[in-house]
Formats: structure tokens, C-alpha cells, sequence
């Protein structure tokens, strides 16, 4: 079970959290192709190792927050706040 | 290949078991090959089969990074079965689950198929509704599907708990699913392919693809480099790793599912049961023993190893429908990491890469797919164009938007 550190709270269970996927998921411009389109809707970085998600404390502060997690050991990295941006997600690009 | 008989079990016996050779032999790597098949579980091991059985392609490798059937072929829950909604799901799994029928004989071991039937509850009036269109689907599909009540179900599984906090409004049943041996399959499928001329590679891992143009010459591996025509990647979780070797991204998520094992008792349970308002299923194994499984962990992972929160809901859910169920003790957990698509149906056919194939996304339900994904494979494969029944199923069909969105694709809600 993870031990999630809620920037707001500090750390909690797991078991208070949502899940809400891949952070830094931006959407095309309104004349994108069929296959950017479909990379936004579909396609997404699945990484093994450091990757960016959202998190929200549910029973908690129910606010949302970006984590940063290995998902070959579950290790959480780093927790930033929405609108800030994590280092590995700025190397990326 | 040495045949497996009673005369022949019979015989061995008789002279102390010594005299059995090996399933399937150990060969050294070639430095090249016709087909490079890269994964060692049910459906690599299937492809490789096929393309040697019924395609006669002589130089086949199958290189797999551990050891074969170690990864989802041996941690899934072995139901096999063909209740599918779409026509297109319909047609691929029941011509997987025919195969199964025949499996044993075709590959001369004995896989320990038993179709006692797969039941889906419906614990309300308007899941029953559901479950009637689903039914009169899967009829229209030529599949075998009957609508039970409430009553009728008490009577196929007298143990369960109709009048709990989920009472039971009715429920489906596909009569020739069933639950065979997953190892069996595994195993099978590579003495087979072994015999006809496969190489299995074991401690293989491809660490790169060398292209030239928008086609691979050649596969990098730890034990060095092979050339090859084609190749197909089946390796279920790793989808996205190797396809960012090859240069393209799959609409793939890698999560966790669990699944665990009571100890062992006398026979109470004869069809697998699922349910998917509260997300478990449940089956008693040859063995004895009761197996559960229940809902994907929600977040991305490779780690194989469940969240005890999802596996705390589950075994809640499967005790209000089995409350006998409540003294067995729980002796063994255990996880997968599986290719989750947006639809939930898998992908399989041609890649942006020319010569490279892909078989994947196969997500909660891959154990049953097993021979069809590994027959429909090998005729892609040598005709460089997807099989009839895998048509749907490609990776253009997210450009298209031709999801197969197919809620019964692990039998629950997803």
C-alpha cells in the first residue's frame, strides 16, 4: 500500500486518494492531425521507471497534486503542486 | 518428440520413470532466422507453433527474457471462454476456445480443459436487462449463451449467498467455458513447436532493433545479434518498452492485477462465477482450491506485486456472495502487470514498422486467446496481412476511431 506525501496534509494512506492518470497530457491545437489527435486521445507514455501523475485527496483536503513515482518499485520521487512542472517532464522535452 | 501415452505412461513406469527425455530441447542461438518471435508466453510460444505447423517456416527463434510461462501465462486465473458482445470479439474468441477444445489432441498433452461453465450475475433488475442483450448478442453470434434465474442459479451454485447485501436478480451462463491448466499450455505449445524446429531461447533479452529504411535487419540481443526477415513482439507489459526500441509509441497502460488461491477443499464450486457490479470472479480449481480475482490496481505499474487495499475489496465482495468461504485461510497472493487498451480489446497485426508484427493490449483476458492469437499471428505473419478475425483489431484502428469497446472483455466493469 502506498504511503502518498499529500503536499497539503503530509503523508496518508493510499486508500485516501483518487487516481487521475498521467499528468502534463496537453491538447493539441484545434487543426492537429488524425494521428496527433489520436496520440492526445490514445497514446500514452508508459513509462518503467519515473512517471508523472496526478493524485486527488479524496478524504482529505480534496485537492489535486502532481506526484512523480517509479513504477517498477512504487517509490514516490517527488510531490509538486498542478501547474508546476517536475525536471525529468521538462528534460523530456 | 516422444509421444505421451497411458501405454507409453504405463510402460516408463514400469521402469522407474528414468527414460523420459526433455519436453523440448535447448538450443544455441543461430546468427539468423526466417521469423524472430520475442516472448516466451502463450501466445509467442503459439505463434512460433503455428508458423512451424501450419506454415511450414523452418528457421523460427522464439527468444524470451526469463523463463517461458513466467510472466501473465502462469499468474492468470485460466478461464477460457467466448461470451463477447461484438460480433468481431465474438468470432476470434470462440475460434480460440474451439482450439482449446481440441488442444489436448492437438498437441498431445493434456491441457485439463473443463467446461463446467462460466455464470455472470446480475444483482439488480437493470443488470439483468443488460445481461439479456448481452445473452440474445452472443446468441446472435453463434455462441452459446442461456439466460438463468435466480433460481436457477441457486441450483448450479448452492453455496451462494442469494439474498446478501448483492442479491442475485439472474444471470448468464456460457456452458462450454471452462478452466484448463495454464502451464499445460505453456508447456505444450513449446514441446510442439520444439519438435517441429523452434529454438527456444531462454535468457534472451532483446535490447535493441537495428532498421535500415522502415524495416528491421536484425534484433539485438544479450546474446548477441540475430538477422531476420520478420519479427513479432508478444510480450505483453514490456509492449511500450519495445516498441520505443522499434521507434513507436501503443495507446498501452501497464497496471497491476491480482489474483489469490484459498487452501485446498473438497468440490463446492463447479462453474466459475463472476460478478461484475461488485468486480470479482471466482472458480475452484482442479486442486481444490477456491481462486479470486477481482479489479485491476488503479495506477500505472511493472512491479507485479498487488495493493492489499484492492485485494482487501475483493475477498469483502466474494465473502457476501460465499459467506462459507469466510473460515478458508488465503495461502497464496499474487500479481501481473498486463497491457491494459483504451478498449479493451487487444492489439494485433502490422506496426508502422514494415516487417515488425505485434500482438498485445491484451489487458485482464489474454489466457484465453492463447491459440487463436497465436493461429491468427502466424498467418499474419507469413501473409504479411492481418488474419480475417484480427482485422478489427489493429493498431490504426485509434486514428479511425473503430474502438471494439468491449465491456466483456474480462467479464466486469471496467
Amino acid at each position: 500500500m502506498l504511503n502518498i506525501p499529500c503536499p497539503y496534509c503530509g503523508p496518508r494512506t493510499e486508500t485516501e486518494f483518487t487516481y487521475g492518470g498521467p499528468s502534463h497530457v496537453t491538447r493539441p491545437e484545434f487543426k492537429s492531425t488524425d494521428i496527433e489527435w489520436t496520440h492526445y486521445l490514445y497514446h500514452r507514455e508508459n513509462p518503467k521507471g519515473p512517471y508523472c501523475e496526478r493524485w486527488l485527496h479524496s478524504f482529505g483536503c480534496g485537492r489535486w497534486f502532481n506526484a512523480m513515482r517509479d513504477t517498477t518499485t512504487h517509490e514516490i520521487l517527488k510531490v509538486y503542486l498542478l501547474g508546476e512542472t517536475s525536471q525529468i517532464d521538462e528534460g523530456a522535452r | 518428440m516422444q509421444r505421451y501415452s497411458s501405454l507409453n505412461l504405463a510402460w516408463k513406469a514400469l521402469r522407474s520413470n528414468t527414460g523420459w527425455s526433455s519436453a523440448w530441447r535447448t538450443p544455441n542461438l543461430r546468427r539468423s532466422y526466417d521469423v524472430v518471435v520475442i516472448g516466451g508466453g502463450g501466445h509467442g510460444l503459439a505463434t512460433a507453433y503455428f508458423l512451424a505447423k501450419k506454415h511450414g517456416v523452418r528457421r523460427v527463434a522464439l527468444l524470451e527474457r526469463g523463463h517461458i510461462g513466467q510472466g501473465n501465462s502462469g499468474r492468470n486465473t485460466q478461464v477460457t471462454r467466448s461470451n463477447y458482445f461484438y460480433p468481431v470479439s465474438s468470432s476470434f474468441f470462440d475460434h480460440s476456445l474451439k482450439l482449446y477444445e481440441g488442444l489436448s489432441r492437438e498437441l498431445n498433452f493434456n491441457v485439463m480443459l473443463r467446461q463446467l461453465g462460466q455464470i455472470n450475475i446480475a444483482h439488480s433488475l437493470h443488470e439483468l436487462e443488460i445481461i439479456r442483450r448481452w445473452a440474445n448478442a452472443i446468441q446472435m453470434n453463434g455462441v452459446d449463451a442461456e439466460v438463468l434465474s435466480e433460481a436457477d442459479i441457486r441450483k448450479l451454485v448452492p453455496i451462494l449467498n442469494t439474498k446478501s447485501r448483492f442479491p442475485i436478480f439472474g444471470g448468464l451462463i456460457q456452458r462450454r467455458a471452462g478452466i484448463s491448466r495454464h502451464d499445460a499450455v505453456v508447456w505444450g505449445f513449446a514441446r510442439g513447436a520444439s519438435a517441429r524446429g523452434v529454438d527456444i531461447v531462454q535468457g534472451c533479452e532483446v535490447t535493441g532493433f537495428r532498421q535500415s529504411g522502415d524495416r528491421v535487419t536484425s534484433v539485438e540481443t544479450s546474446q548477441g545479434v540475430i538477422n531476420c526477415d520478420r519479427v513479432c513482439m508478444s510480450v505483453s507489459n514490456q509492449s511500450s518498452v519495445l516498441a520505443g526500441l522499434a521507434g513507436f509509441t501503443l495507446p498501452i497502460t501497464t497496471m497491476t492485477l491480482q489474483a489469490m488461491v484459498t487452501e485446498p477443499i473438497k468440490p463446492v464450486l463447479d462453474p466459475c462465477v463472476i460478478s461484475g457490479a461488485i468486480h470479482a470472479y471466482v472458480s475452484q480449481s482442479d486442486r481444490g482450491e477456491i481462486v479470486i480475482g477481482g479489479a485491476a490496481d488503479v495506477y500505472n505499474s511493472y512491479r507485479q506485486r498487488g495493493t492489499l487495499a484492492v485485494a482487501r475489496g475483493v475477498l469483502a465482495a466474494v465473502l457476501e456472495l460465499f459467506p462459507s468461504f469466510s473460515r478458508l485461510k488465503v495461502m497464496r497472493q499474487w500479481a501481473g502487470a498486463v497491457d491494459i487498451t483504451p478498449d479493451t480489446s487487444p492489439i494485433m497485426g502490422l506496426t508502422p514498422v514494415r516487417n515488425l508484427y505485434i500482438n498485445c493490449g491484451w489487458g485482464t483476458g489474454g489466457y484465453k486467446a492463447i491459440p487463436a492469437g497465436g493461429d491468427t499471428m502466424a498467418q499474419t505473419i507469413v501473409g504479411d496481412k492481418p488474419h480475417p478475425l484480427i482485422r478489427a483489431f489493429g493498431l490504426e484502428r485509434f486514428e479511425r476511431g473503430a474502438l471494439v469497446d468491449e465491456g466483456a472483455a474480462s467479464g466486469v466493469a471496467h
